[in-house]
């Protein structure tokens, strides 16, 4: 269903290391944020994004600030999933509501570069065709899922007006 | 099965048993936005069809992360927000009122049992009135404007008992602290942080906002204090408190003996960090700053003005940078003459809001600057400068700092 090239980042990834606040005062088009994705930790990592890339994380990926662009420029890059050992709870649903799919997954055996797949078999799974190995995802809650399916919050609400529950 | 404050607030408002782990959607009492997340709603709310805003009334847009605007970009943000706001009848809390959290909190839109969301993470801010308060998504404020809800997972919850009363020179932002050293800043992801215990009695309302602002640092969904006498005397009312029951599930439990709390420090760049703040003693500092959400009320400029008058004044070289958390708070430092005394220290003076706790005006520290702050993040590059370093401690360690230009433990100043 989705696969890419793991680009690997470590525990606490706050939204500002993201995104930083200062760049949204310039603009909160994601094509032109784009250019600072990760620019406090890894200063290449805008230069080098290919789309499709898939991020990886430790513990707590996108805790801090709630903003919405901290998605919104990941998925700008062509960026369709990250998978993290954990995420604030702001930035899992802000990834929902944008159509960007959270994943919850051991993640410490993935290297950077390494080709991932993610798959649904009975669940989401990620597949690491490097090594081989495949690890189950956390399921995504119902009404989360049917977000995601639609998504995100934008065509959902255009087609219910409403949550449906 | 009994259960706990979170739980029970969170049935009432989506009319399910609403256990942890359910997912609900949830009527919303009160919606604030700022100038930061308010934007986007905008762009989601159209892209949503929007049309006519459901509530008005529960409504409010607050221009403080640009207080005042920086730019024409940022000016016209705020112009933006305001003619949306005229054009649906909903409240604008304008440049200089003062921070959305404190306003919130100040104009009664957060009242005991009542579900109030934030398009900012600092909403957990208003679990100190015994209510749920959250941090959501632009998109999500997008979608309480359209229908009046919001999803939840209704959260797990951490218990905190406090025992006693805090010691002299101790602040509840060294409570925050010690938590944040205990917990981690993931340590109540996902989860509710529920307080309680006999030394909550011993918090007026001003100090449970600064733990309850802080929970969100641990990675917590809401951070809610029982109801009591303390939250009437804010209120001036009495009022019906959401207690949990016994025998409410918690999947954790966690004891902190006030007495014992001492100063406490987070170290640049992680909010739980967090040493004895002698460890980081005689580290020196260029600007001492005081304000934001966690640490810019009245008691904790108070706290600071008096530590400093005690050493004596502030330290050549150090910028003391004083940002009232609204219009209320620095009115009554002028009338009641704490705002003369730091002027006469030779404080920086900015327009209550966020000022530079998130970079995006104020005073932004300058380049390998060493920064002591009420706020509560240190995140690399957060004050606006990569560069800097940012300490975070009560008021009264800040203050302590300002006197000697170097860390110092605030007990050394006693007043």
């Amino acid at each position: 269903m989705l696969s890419g090239r793991a680009r690997v980042f470590g525990d606490d990834i706050n939204t500002d290391y993201i995104i930083t606040s200062r760049r949204k005062r310039e603009s909160l088009d994601p094509q032109v944020l784009r250019n600072y994705l990760f620019e406090e930790v890894d200063p290449a990592f805008a230069a080098t994004v290919e789309p499709g890339d898939l991020i990886v994380a430790g513990k707590n990926f996108g805790c801090g600030s709630a903003m919405e662009v901290a998605v919104t420029v990941v998925l700008g890059a062509g960026i369709r999933a990250v998978l993290a050992r954990s995420f604030s709870r702001t930035y899992y649903r802000n990834a929902v509501n944008n159509g960007l799919l959270p994943l919850i997954c051991d993640t410490s055996q993935i290297r950077e570069g390494d080709r991932l797949e993610v798959v649904d078999e009975n669940g989401l799974r990620v597949r690491n065709l490097t090594t081989g190995e495949t690890t189950a995802a956390e399921q995504v809650p119902q009404i989360m899922m049917e977000i995601l399916e639609c998504g995100g919050l934008v065509p959902y609400f255009r087609r219910h007006h409403d949550f449906k529950v | 099965m009994g259960k706990t404050i979170t739980e029970k607030i969170l049935a009432e408002k989506s009319g399910r048993d609403a256990r942890a782990g359910d997912v609900v959607v949830c009527h919303v009492d009160s919606a604030m936005g700022n100038d930061g997340s308010t934007p986007m709603a905008l762009d989601y709310f159209d892209a949503m069809g929007g049309g006519k805003v459901f509530d008005p009334a529960r409504l409010v847009f607050a221009l403080d992360h640009y207080s005042p605007p920086p730019s024409v970009k940022t000016t016209q943000l705020h112009k933006r927000i305001r003619d949306f706001a005229a054009a649906h009848a909903i409240e604008v809390w304008d440049v200089g009122d003062g921070i959305g959290h404190q306003l919130m909190i100040e104009s009664g839109r957060v009242t005991p049992g009542s579900l109030v969301v934030g398009a900012d993470s600092h909403s957990v801010t208003y679990g100190a009135m015994n209510a749920f308060g959250t941090g959501i998504g632009s998109s999500d404020l997008a979608a309480v404007m359209i229908c009046g809800r919001v999803w939840l997972r209704v959260p797990e919850t951490i218990r905190v008992t406090l025992r006693g009363s805090l010691s002299r020179g101790v602040f509840p932002k060294d409570i925050a602290l010690a938590m944040a050293g205990i917990l981690g800043a993931d340590g109540a992801a996902y989860c509710a942080l529920e307080f309680s215990g006999d030394g909550v009695a011993s918090l007026e309302l001003e100090d449970r906002l600064v733990l309850s602002n802080l929970t969100v640092e641990m990675g917590a969904k809401n951070g809610v204090f029982p109801g009591d006498e303390a939250t009437a005397k804010y209120l001036g009312r009495e009022f019906q408190p959401i207690s949990s029951d016994r025998g409410a599930r918690y999947v954790r439990e966690i004891e902190l003996d006030l007495d014992r709390v001492t100063p406490k420090i987070a170290l640049p760049h992680h909010v739980d960090h967090v040493v004895e703040v002698g460890e980081a003693a005689g580290t020196a500092v260029q600007m001492v700053y005081l304000g934001t959400c966690t640490g810019g009320r009245v008691r904790d400029f108070h706290q600071a003005r008096d530590v400093i008058k005690a050493g004596g004044g502030v330290a050549p070289g150090v910028q003391l940078v004083v940002t009232p958390s609204s219009r209320t708070v620095l009115d009554t430092l002028t009338r009641d003459g704490t705002l003369g005394d730091f002027i006469a220290m030779g404080a920086v003076i900015v327009t209550p809001g966020c000022g530079s706790c998130c970079g995006t005006c104020g005073s932004i520290p300058g380049d390998n600057v060493n920064v002591i702050s009420t706020a509560n993040r240190n995140f690399k590059g957060r004050m606006g400068n990569s560069s800097a370093s940012i300490y975070l401690a009560s008021p009264a360690s800040c203050a302590a700092a300002a006197v000697t230009g170097k860390i110092a433990d605030p007990r050394e100043f006693p007043c």
